[in-house]
C-alpha cells in the first residue's frame, strides 16, 4: 500500500506540473519566414504601402477631387511635384492633387486585390475541399462545373457585365470574385485528395467524426499553407486584372480611381512632359506587386521546407 | 457453459470495384476480392493476431470491421447486433466500443492539432455533454496512463518521437473506454527498442482494462508475443487459425509453415538455409485468384484436387483450410527447394 | 590488406535548425569477400555512413576523414574517379528498388547502358550479358522479362532486378542498405539467400546495413553496432550475439520478441534516441543506460579492443555488463517521455525518423 500511495502522490505531482507550451507548425513557419530577407523586405514594403493607403489622406494637403485652378492649363510647368504648393506628387491633367489621387487609387486597388483573393480563399477552399473529400459523383459534378466556368473567356464576360450593368464597384467585385476562386478550388481539391488518404483522416473517420467536421478541422487547416501561398500570389493577379480593366476604361468610375486608371491617364499624357503622372502610380503598383510576390515566395519556403 | 463472444464474424467479404486502366468510363469495373469469406470469433479480453503478407487483406479486414470500407457478411457484436451494413448513425453507438490504432504513428496524428486536442477528439465526438475542464482532466489522466507526461498536453505531434506518437495514438483509442481495439501494424514502423516499449504498454493496458485486441502485423515474432490466438490470411482467405501455442508449435497449413520458417532469428547459430521452406513464384493477383485453394500455385504439396475444390476451414480450436494438412516432410521441403533452384 | 578502410569518417549536415552530426569519427575495415553488418536504429547514422563512402551525400552534407578503397583515398574524390569506382568496384542497393531504376526505360536498356558505358560492349552483347545476370538472380524467364519496364515486376522481383543491375560490372564490394525492409518475410528470406549465394559466386565483400538483428545474425560474419552516429561495439557475429559487451547491444537483443522462444514481457530500453543536433556531451546512450556511472554524462567512451577482434565503447566494467549488474535505476514508468525539455527547435532531420524504423533518411530535405 505504501508503494501505491507513493505512486498516487507522484501521479498527483505530475498532473499538477505546469503545462509546456507547444511549438505549432505555424510558429515554425513564422520563424523560417522571418529569417527570409527577401520576404521580410516584401512584407515591409507591403506594410508601408498599406500605411500609405490608410494614413495618406491625413498627410495630403489637397483632397482628391479639388481642382487647383492655379495650375490648370499649365500643368506641365506649374503642376510638377513640389512641397511648396502641397502637390507632393504633382497634379494630374485637370489640376487635381496626384498625391491624394494615388492614396485613393492605392486604397481601391488593394481593396480589389484583397477582396478578390478573400473570395477565392473562402469559396475556393470550401468548394475544393468538399469536392475532394466527398469524392465520387459529387466530385465529378462539382469539378466539371468548374471546368465549364473556366472555359468561358472571363475577360470577355467581365467586360460584357460592366458594359451591360454599368460600371460600379460592386459589379467589379462580383466579376472578379466570380472568376478568382476557380483555380483555387482546383488546387485545393488536388491537395485534399492527397490528404484524404492520410491516416489521420482515416483515424477521424474511425472515431466517427462527422464529415463536415473532418473537412473543417482536419482537412482545411492542413490546406492553409498552400492556400496562403496561393492567396498572396492571387492578390497581385487581382490587382493586375482590375488595372487592365481600368486601363481599358471600364473599371472604377470617376471620381473614384485606381492604379490602373491612374496609370492609364498618366500614360496618355506622358508625351506632354508630365511624366510624374505616370511615374508615381506606376511606382506604387510595381513595388506592391514585388512585395506580394516576395512574400508569397517566402511563405512557400516557410510552409513547405521540403521544396528547397 | 458457452459465453457469448464479443465479436462473431461470419463470411465477411470486402469487394473493391477496380476500373481497368484505359477503360471507358461506362465499362463495368472489375471486382477485387480483398477479403473473401473470413470467419472468426473473438472473446472479451482476448487478443487475436492476424498475420499474412502484404496484399493478403489484413488491413482491409480491420477497416471493414470498423466501418471504414463497406463489407458484406455478418459481424455480430456481443449484444447480438450485426455491425455490417449499419447506417452511420446506428454505427455511432458502436464507434466508441471499437477503436483503432494505426501503423504510421506520425501520419495518424493531425499535424495542426495539439496532443490534447487529438486525444480529446473521440471524447468530444461521443460524449458531447462533457465540460472542457473534465475533458482535459481525462486527457491528462490518459496521457499518464500511456506513459506520456501530462504537461506535454499543448505540444504538437512533430515534437514527439515515433514511439511517443504511437502512445498518443493509443491514448486516443483508449479515451472512450472501448471494448475492442484494432491495431493495424502498430509497431512495424518503430525501431526495435521503441517497439518493445509499445508492445509492453499494449499488453499492460489490455490486462488493466480487460480489452480485446485484434493485432494485425506482418512480423510473426511480435504477433506470437502478444496474441492468445492467431489467424493466418492469404489472398483474403483464412488459411489457419488456432491458439498461439498450437499454431506456432504445430502449424498444419503448408503456407503457415513456409511463413514461420522464413522469420529471421537473431541467433547466429540458427541456420536459415536449413529451415526455410521456399515458396514457388509470386503472390497471384487478387483480381484473378487461383481456382480451388488460393495457395495451390505456390504450395509444395498441391494435388489436382486443390485446383478443383475450395478447402473448408476444418477443426475445433485449431482450424485449417487445407486438403492435406500436416507438417511438411523433409522430402517435400527438399523437393520444393529443387523446384526453386531449377 | 583490407579492401575498404574508413578512418575517422564524420558526416555533418547543415540544416535550417542547426548542424546535424550524423556520423562521428567512425573507423572500420572490410576485407575482400567478407560480410559486415552495420546495425542501428533510425538516426544512428548507418545509412549516411554508406552514402558518404559512395559520395552520395545530399548537398547540405559534408564528410571528413579518410575512406580508402583498394589503396586509394576516395572520400570527396572528383566525380570522374567516383563514377568509375561506383560503377565498377563498389555497387549499392537500396531499400526502394525504384530509386535506382529508371521507370521510363526497359530493364534491358538500363542494364545494357551500364555495360556499354563501362565495359565498352556492343548493344547485342550487353543485352545478352544482362539476361545472364537476371538469370543469376533467379528471375524466371529472364529472356522474356528483360523487355519489361521496372513497374511490371513485383516487389521481390524488382529487388532482384536491382541486385542484378548492381552486380553487372562484378563489383568487389556491395553495399546493401536495408535491402529487405520493404519486403514480406518469405520474399526477404529468398533475397537474403540469393545475396549470400551471389556473394559466394562472385567473391565480393558485402556491407549489410539494417535495423533487423535477425537478418544480421543469419548472414553476416562481423557486426558493427551503431548508436548516435558512433560505433558502440564490433565483433564477430557469434560472440557479439551470445555475449554482448555493450549495454546498448545487450538491451537491443533483449528487446526483440523472438519466434523461437517463449517470453512474457519484453525487456525494454527506456527513453528515445538522442537528438543529433545537440548530441550529449558524453556517451549518447547514457540517458538510457542501466550501467551508467558518473563519468558517462561528461566523457565520451572510446572504442577499445577487449578481446581478439572485439571492441566496445563503454566505461562500465565488462564483468558488470556480462553479469547484468545494473547500477542505475531508470524511470520506473516504461516511458519514453524524455520529450525535448529545452525550448530550442528540434530539427526536422533529427526528428523525422527518430524512433521510426526502415524509413529512408530525410536529412537532405
Amino acid at each position: 500500500m505504501v508503494i501505491e500511495e507513493r505512486k498516487m502522490q507522484s501521479l498527483a505531482a505530475r498532473l499538477s506540473q505546469d503545462e509546456v507550451r507547444g511549438r505549432s507548425p505555424w510558429a515554425d513557419a513564422r520563424k523560417r519566414f522571418v529569417r527570409n530577407k527577401a520576404a521580410m523586405a516584401g512584407l515591409i514594403i507591403l506594410i508601408l504601402v498599406g500605411l500609405f493607403a490608410l494614413l495618406g489622406e491625413y498627410v495630403a494637403a489637397w483632397s482628391n477631387d479639388e481642382l487647383d485652378f492655379t495650375v490648370m492649363g499649365q500643368v506641365a510647368q506649374m503642376g510638377m511635384p513640389s512641397l511648396q504648393n502641397g502637390h507632393y506628387f504633382g497634379t494630374d491633367d485637370l489640376g487635381r492633387d496626384l498625391f491624394a489621387r494615388t492614396v485613393q487609387g492605392t486604397q481601391i486597388s488593394l481593396m480589389v486585390g484583397i477582396v478578390g483573393a478573400a473570395i477565392a480563399v473562402v469559396v475556393g477552399t470550401l468548394y475544393g475541399a468538399t469536392a475532394g473529400y466527398v469524392g465520387g459523383r459529387t466530385d465529378q459534378f462539382m469539378m466539371r462545373a468548374v471546368d465549364i466556368l473556366m472555359s468561358i473567356p472571363y475577360m470577355f464576360v467581365l467586360i460584357l457585365l460592366l458594359v451591360m450593368f454599368g460600371r460600379s464597384m460592386s459589379m467589379l467585385f462580383l466579376g472578379i470574385g466570380l472568376i478568382s476562386w476557380l483555380d483555387m478550388s482546383r488546387i485545393v481539391r488536388g491537395q485534399t485528395l492527397s490528404l484524404k488518404n492520410r491516416e489521420f483522416i482515416e483515424a477521424a473517420r474511425a472515431i466517427g467524426v462527422p464529415a463536415w467536421k473532418i473537412v473543417l478541422r482536419h482537412v482545411v487547416p492542413n490546406l492553409l499553407g498552400v492556400v496562403a501561398v496561393y492567396a498572396t500570389l492571387l492578390v497581385p493577379l487581382m490587382i493586375l486584372t482590375e488595372s487592365f480593366i481600368s486601363f481599358l476604361g471600364l473599371g472604377v468610375q470617376e471620381p473614384l480611381t485606381s492604379w490602373g486608371a491612374l496609370i492609364s491617364e498618366g500614360a496618355g499624357t506622358m508625351n506632354y512632359g508630365t511624366l510624374w503622372q505616370l511615374a508615381f502610380p506606376l511606382f506604387f503598383f510595381v513595388i506592391t506587386l514585388f512585395g506580394f510576390f516576395f512574400v508569397g515566395d517566402g511563405l512557400r519556403d516557410a510552409l513547405d521546407p521540403k521544396d528547397r | 457453459m458457452m459465453t457469448r463472444p464479443l465479436l462473431d464474424v461470419h463470411d465477411l467479404r470486402v469487394t473493391f470495384r477496380i476500373r481497368r486502366e484505359g477503360a471507358m468510363p461506362w465499362a463495368a469495373p472489375l471486382p477485387l476480392h480483398a477479403v473473401s469469406g473470413v470467419d472468426f470469433t473473438l472473446d472479451p479480453g482476448e487478443t487475436l493476431g492476424v498475420v499474412g503478407e502484404s496484399g493478403c487483406g489484413k488491413s482491409t479486414l480491420a477497416r471493414a470491421l470498423i466501418g471504414l470500407v463497406p463489407a458484406a457478411g455478418r459481424a455480430e457484436w456481443i449484444d447480438g447486433r450485426d455491425l455490417i451494413g449499419l447506417s452511420p448513425r446506428q454505427m455511432m453507438t458502436y464507434r466508441s466500443d471499437i477503436q483503432m490504432v494505426f501503423q504510421d504513428p506520425l501520419a495518424s496524428l493531425n499535424p495542426r492539432m495539439t496532443v490534447g486536442q487529438i486525444i480529446a477528439e473521440p471524447l468530444k465526438t461521443h460524449r458531447p455533454g462533457l465540460k472542457s475542464a473534465e475533458v482535459k482532466e481525462r486527457v491528462k489522466a490518459m496521457m499518464e496512463k500511456v506513459g506520456l507526461l501530462p504537461n506535454q498536453i499543448n505540444r504538437y505531434p512533430h515534437e514527439f518521437s515515433g514511439g511517443q506518437c504511437q502512445r498518443i495514438g493509443i491514448a486516443r483509442a483508449l479515451i472512450v473506454e472501448p471494448k475492442l481495439i484494432i491495431c493495424d501494424e502498430p509497431v512495424s514502423a518503430l525501431d526495435v527498442s521503441i517497439q518493445a516499449q509499445v508492445i509492453n504498454l499494449l499488453i499492460r493496458l489490455q490486462r488493466e482494462l480487460g480489452l480485446a485486441l485484434i493485432f494485425i502485423a506482418h512480423d510473426l515474432s511480435v504477433v506470437k508475443h502478444i496474441s492468445d490466438r492467431v489467424m493466418v490470411l492469404y489472398l483474403g482467405k483464412v488459411m489457419e487459425i488456432g491458439t498461439t501455442d498450437d499454431l506456432f508449435a504445430d502449424p498444419q497449413h503448408p503456407y503457415t509453415q513456409a511463413l514461420l520458417s522464413a522469420v529471421p532469428v537473431p541467433d547466429p547459430d540458427y541456420d536459415p538455409a536449413a529451415t526455410v521452406v521456399p515458396l514457388a513464384g509470386d503472390l497471384p493477383s487478387p483480381m484473378s485468384p487461383p481456382s480451388g485453394c488460393v495457395f495451390r500455385t505456390r504450395c509444395p504439396r498441391a494435388q489436382p484436387v486443390c485446383a478443383r475444390q475450395v478447402p473448408a476451414l476444418l477443426g475445433d480450436a485449431h482450424q485449417t483450410a487445407c486438403h492435406f494438412p500436416g507438417p511438411l516432410s523433409d522430402e517435400e521441403i527438399a523437393r520444393a527447394r529443387a523446384v526453386r533452384a531449377a | 590488406m583490407a579492401l575498404l578502410e574508413l578512418h575517422d569518417l564524420s558526416v555533418r549536415f547543415a540544416t535550417n535548425d542547426g548542424e546535424v552530426q550524423a556520423v562521428n569519427e567512425v573507423s572500420l575495415s572490410i576485407d575482400a569477400g567478407e560480410t559486415l553488418g552495420i546495425v542501428g536504429e533510425s538516426g544512428s547514422g548507418k545509412s549516411q555512413l554508406s552514402f558518404a563512402v559512395m559520395g552520395l551525400l545530399a548537398r547540405n552534407g559534408r564528410a571528413s576523414g579518410r575512406v580508402v578503397f583498394d589503396g586509394q583515398d576516395i572520400l570527396n574524390a572528383r566525380a570522374k574517379v567516383l563514377n568509375h569506382i561506383r560503377a565498377e568496384k563498389i555497387a549499392m542497393i537500396f531499400q526502394d528498388p525504384m530509386t535506382s531504376l529508371n521507370p521510363y526505360m526497359r530493364v534491358a536498356d538500363q542494364m545494357a547502358e551500364v555495360l556499354m558505358l563501362h565495359k565498352g560492349m556492343g548493344k547485342r552483347q550487353a543485352v545478352a550479358e544482362a539476361v545472364q545476370m537476371l538469370d543469376a538472380v533467379r528471375i524466371p524467364d529472364a529472356k522474356g522479362r528483360v523487355r519489361l519496364y521496372p513497374h511490371e515486376f513485383s516487389g521481390g522481383m524488382r529487388q532482384r532486378v536491382m541486385i542484378a543491375m548492381a552486380l553487372l560490372c562484378r563489383p568487389q564490394l556491395l553495399i546493401a542498405d536495408e535491402p529487405t525492409t520493404a519486403l514480406d518475410v518469405t520474399v526477404q528470406a529468398q533475397i537474403m539467400t540469393l545475396l549470400a549465394d551471389l556473394q559466394r559466386e562472385f567473391g565480393m565483400a558485402m556491407v549489410l546495413i539494417t535495423h533487423d538483428l535477425g537478418v544480421v545474425a543469419g548472414s553476416c560474419e562481423r557486426v558493427a553496432v551503431m548508436y548516435g552516429g558512433r560505433i558502440r561495439e564490433t565483433g564477430p557475429v557469434g560472440p557479439l550475439f551470445h555475449d554482448p559487451a555493450h549495454p546498448y547491444t545487450q538491451g537491443l537483443l533483449a528487446a526483440i520478441p523472438r519466434i523461437d522462444q517463449q517470453g512474457d514481457t519484453l525487456s525494454v530500453i527506456p527513453g528515445a534516441p538522442p537528438n543529433m543536433t545537440h548530441p550529449p556531451a558524453g556517451c549518447a546512450f547514457e540517458p538510457r543506460c542501466p550501467y551508467r556511472r558518473a563519468d558517462c554524462a561528461s566523457l565520451r567512451p572510446p572504442l577499445e579492443d577487449f578481446a581478439p577482434a572485439r571492441a566496445r565503447a563503454c566505461f562500465a566494467p565488462l564483468a558488470d555488463v556480462r553479469a547484468h549488474r545494473h547500477n542505475a535505476r531508470l524511470d520506473d514508468l516504461e516511458t519514453g517521455t524524455r520529450a525535448p525539455s529545452r525550448d530550442e527547435p528540434v530539427p526536422r532531420a533529427a526528428l523525422a525518423g527518430a524512433g521510426m524504423a526502415g524509413t529512408p533518411s530525410k536529412v537532405d530535405e
